[in-house]
């Protein structure tokens, strides 16, 4: 057994040791005198979230498939744990080895939040490795970033030694090859990098500069080579049925967020929601085949021997062989004693059967998200859930027993009005009128329902038809979410209705990092530098600081949050094209602003654009193209 | 048909508390593909019982858990398909058929061994034996026992049936076990150390159990310790 990294002394005094020794069933050890790239896979936040996350299992096993990879996995330690790692100046390490992350090949950091911004610098530092990519020397690792937030890397540009724009799958082997071909070369960092810019995906960002006009705004990029891309088109899996998928998925030993197997049904979205940002980078829809996913669930379950399996996409509902893929399941999880978690269906009779048939009615709930509270402004959202379909999903629930019901808004969506807030009440009385009418006296379970509506603030994320939307002030978010009460507290039945809303301050920070440049950096850097780490556990956010850090930089939260952006103007991320043109965004925008809205994929192609990876639903014989 | 199991926790899985053990093994008979029985009820649960708790550092060669089954082909074959199944530091050591009537692991237990030794070098402690004989010749050894609610005083004496040091320089005992009178090694031993007048902290030493026990005596007999193991 390999030695641990921690001591006996240091793990017997932190929350949770299992957290940091490895060991994990289906964890992947090889001889390292064998394997020539050595791999750290991070996701920048606590082993319980990440190792609930599905991406880092898929690149994983792909990455440890190949014999001359060896991929380890890195989390970021836990405060207990971090402040020990700074007092001894403890290198952090791979779990699988236990040899420090600073020794490897490459730092893969997976950015899946920009609350988690923080965090990479804890992992950076916590590994001895400098933070800005200009301060990093040969023997360092190659720091690449992945994920939804390098849609707009800028505000972290500077930590990055390069971002993989795009889904995993494709260019790994090609990056490696080229490394390993420079390093037998004798080439440098910079050879590599140079190299490096040149795969489709990669974008090196210390290549390129940002040039700024006096009001602020952008002016444009100059690039320090010539042969390297001025815009960089994400990466895509074109059959996502011939790609890798972990049948073999680390098992932990602690409970974690996601504790079960997880089969990705699809990917993208036909909905196009205007707010979504997953909606828009991962077009087009393209469809795992069904028979395939039937094997994988078996052979998933026999592998991990967890007792749950979920479907992930961003709506299985949508998932053309859904019927027969649950029917599958559902009898094949019968035999197995295994439960079947479906999150993402839209609520009707079919899936309320299947629901039925698999959960426990008296304990679970629904959740409907309706997103706003009035038809005007769910038109504007292009969110296609009319108050219609949400009464009638709500009664044959209430029929069928199901007691409790959640509800998910956003306030701060563009053009809304204080009757839009208002119908958050309305709705959700609505809802439980329909309890009361749909279920008899006699009949109703402790005689009550209980409906509980949830309100988070919205944030306009880079390439969604709101990337040009101002943002509110916090001031203007509470005061939404106070008048979102009142509206539920006057309602006749107030009582069966609980109110949560998010946190404002995080919100607003959120927007900053989300539609920031390369300005951002610095702040994020003195952020940390005065203790800000794990900002999105509400018991670590300091807003005193961020607000503080801004400060100190001189930058203006307004300039990113409640301006307006022009038509024209040139964003931070323009020179990604994640395949939906700007053009289509634009388009979306303004029909928002008239409350027009747009059919989805399958009923009538919109010409966003990402046709041209020539997969998916864009060439589907039943989708509108043909 | 129920079915004994004693198996091994040693190395980096000592780390690993008593619930994540429980889980551990729930998902290992499903990977092994063993034929659990499960309770009734809507959210049914493979019928599994520990026998005592392992605290989080501790290393063991005795612990067990009971089974139930619907079906087996022989106990060397599920040892077999089981250990295919383990992770380092995790390993069955045997499987019994357990007569219908036996009582539950947990129910079971009365003792428990332990062997204590110094993670480096040896116990910094002159004539060691004599001064655990010493200090075992005690009338009582009290132990003051905080918990969030009280102060108790307790007696460990009672519960050490005995202790003793061995040629490889390692302390080991036999203590209760029982969900009544339960004792930690640790408490012996921290007892035992103000007795020699040393101060060695826990994370310093490694304890290890050994073996657990049932008490196969009759009311007013002397203790019978018999290995979980050899019963059925």
């Amino acid at each position: 057994m390999n030695q641990l990294a921690l001591s006996d002394e240091i793990l017997m005094q932190v929350e949770k040791p299992a957290r940091y020794i490895g060991n994990e069933v289906n964890s992947v050890i090889k001889d390292k005198a064998k394997t020539a790239v050595r791999f750290a896979m991070c996701f920048p936040d606590v082993y319980e979230i990440g190792m609930s996350h599905l991406g880092i299992q898929i690149l994983y096993s792909m990455l440890n498939e190949w014999e001359d990879v060896w991929c380890e996995r890195v989390y970021s330690p836990w405060v207990d744990l971090d402040a020990i790692m700074r007092r001894e100046s403890i290198p952090l390490f791979g779990l699988e080895s236990q040899e420090p992350v600073r020794d490897m090949d490459f730092l893969g950091i997976t950015i899946q939040y920009e609350m988690c911004y923080t965090n990479i610098l804890q992992v950076l530092e916590l590994s001895q490795i400098p933070l800005l990519s200009e301060d990093r020397g040969e023997d360092m690792p190659i720091v690449i970033g992945g994920g939804p937030c390098t849609y707009n890397p800028e505000p972290i540009a500077a930590f990055f030694d390069l971002f993989y724009i795009g889904e995993g799958e494709t260019q790994y082997r090609p990056l490696f090859d080229w490394y390993l071909e420079n390093r037998s070369q004798g080439g440098t960092r910079q050879d590599f990098l140079r190299g490096a810019a040149k795969i489709p995906g990669i974008y090196v960002p210390q290549f390129y500069e940002e040039l700024y006009n006096e009001d602020g705004t952008i002016r444009g990029r100059r690039k320090r080579y010539d042969d390297i891309p001025d815009v960089i088109l994400k990466e895509i899996a074109t059959d996502v049925t011939a790609i890798p998928y972990p049948m073999k998925p680390v098992v932990p030993f602690i409970k974690v967020t996601q504790d079960r197997v997880t089969l990705e049904i699809q990917r993208g979205c036909i909905r196009g929601c205007r707010f979504c940002q997953a909606g828009q980078l991962y077009r087009p829809v393209r469809e795992r085949d069904v028979d395939q996913l039937k094997e994988y669930a078996v052979e998933m379950l026999k592998n991990t021997g967890h007792e749950e399996i979920s479907l992930s996409s961003l709506s299985s509902s949508d998932y053309s062989r859904l019927d027969e893929l649950l029917d599958f399941l559902i009898a094949e999880c019968g035999q197995r004693h295994t439960n079947i978690s479906l999150p993402s269906l839209r609520i009707d009779s079919v899936s309320l059967d299947v629901m039925g048939k698999v959960q426990d009615v008296k304990k679970s709930s629904l959740t409907f998200a309706p997103e706003a509270g009035s038809q005007r402004l769910r038109d504007v959202i292009n969110k296609g859930l009319t108050e219609d379909d949400i009464l009638r999903g709500a009664t044959l629930a209430f029929q069928g027993g199901w007691t409790r019901v959640k509800l998910y808004f956003m306030l701060g969506l563009p053009t809304e009005t204080e009757e839009d807030i208002l119908g958050i009440g309305d709705l959700s009385n609505k809802i439980a009128a329909a309890f009361f009418e749909a279920v008899p006296k006699d009949k109703r379970v402790n005689g009550k329902v209980q409906i509980v509506t949830s309100t988070s603030f919205f944030i306009p994320k880079p390439f969604t038809p709101f990337q040009w939307a101002p943002m509110c002030t916090k001031e203007e978010f509470l005061d939404k979410a106070h008048l979102t009460k009142q509206g539920i507290m006057s309602q006749l039945n107030q009582k069966s209705i609980k109110y949560n809303w998010h946190e404002a301050d995080v919100s607003v920070l959120e927007g900053v990092l989300a539609r920031g440049d390369r300005r951002i950096a610095k702040v994020i850097k003195k952020a940390y530098e005065k203790g800000c780490m794990f900002d999105s556990w509400s018991e670590y956010f300091h807003n005193d600081l961020w607000l503080d850090s801004f400060k100190e930089c001189g930058v203006d939260i307004g300039f990113y949050t409640t301006r307006e952006r022009a038509d024209d103007e040139i964003f931070p991320w323009d020179f990604l094209d994640c395949g939906v043109t700007r053009e289509f965004l634009l388009r979306e925008w303004k029909k928002a602003r008239e409350g027009t809205v747009s059919p989805n994929c399958k009923a009538q192609c919109q010409g966003c654009g990402a046709n041209r990876f020539g997969c998916g639903i864009c060439y589907d014989k039943d989708g509108a193209r043909g | 048909m129920k079915v004994r199991i004693r198996f091994a926790k040693y190395g980096v899985m000592k780390f690993i508390g008593h619930l994540d053990t429980m889980r551990f093994f729930q998902k290992a008979l499903r990977r092994a593909e063993i034929d659990v029985k499960y309770s009734e009820g809507f959210s049914p649960h493979q019928i599994m019982s520990f026998a005592a708790p392992l605290g989080v550092g501790i290393e063991s060669f005795g612990e067990y858990m009971d089974i139930e089954l619907c079906s087996m082909t022989s106990p060397e074959d599920m040892k077999r398909s089981l250990n295919q199944v383990m992770v380092e530091g995790l390993e069955i050591l045997s499987v019994t058929i357990l007569p219908d009537h036996a009582k539950n692991a947990m129910a079971s237990v009365a003792a428990a061994s332990y062997r204590l030794h110094m993670k480096e070098g040896a116990f910094p402690v002159e004539d060691l034996c004599g001064k655990i004989r010493a200090f075992y010749e005690q009338e009582a050894i009290f132990y003051t026992k905080e918990t969030k609610k009280s102060v108790i005083e307790l007696d460990l004496k009672q519960g050490i049936y005995e202790i003793n040091s061995d040629t490889d320089g390692s302390v080991r005992m036999l203590v209760n076990a029982s969900s009544s009178g339960n004792i930690k090694p640790s408490m012996v031993f921290e007892k035992f150390c103000q007795f020699a007048g040393v101060e060695i902290p826990a994370p310093a030493y490694q304890v290890v159990r050994l073996e657990t026990y049932t008490d196969l005596a009759g009311e007013g007999e002397a203790h019978r310790f018999v290995p979980l193991a050899e019963v059925g």
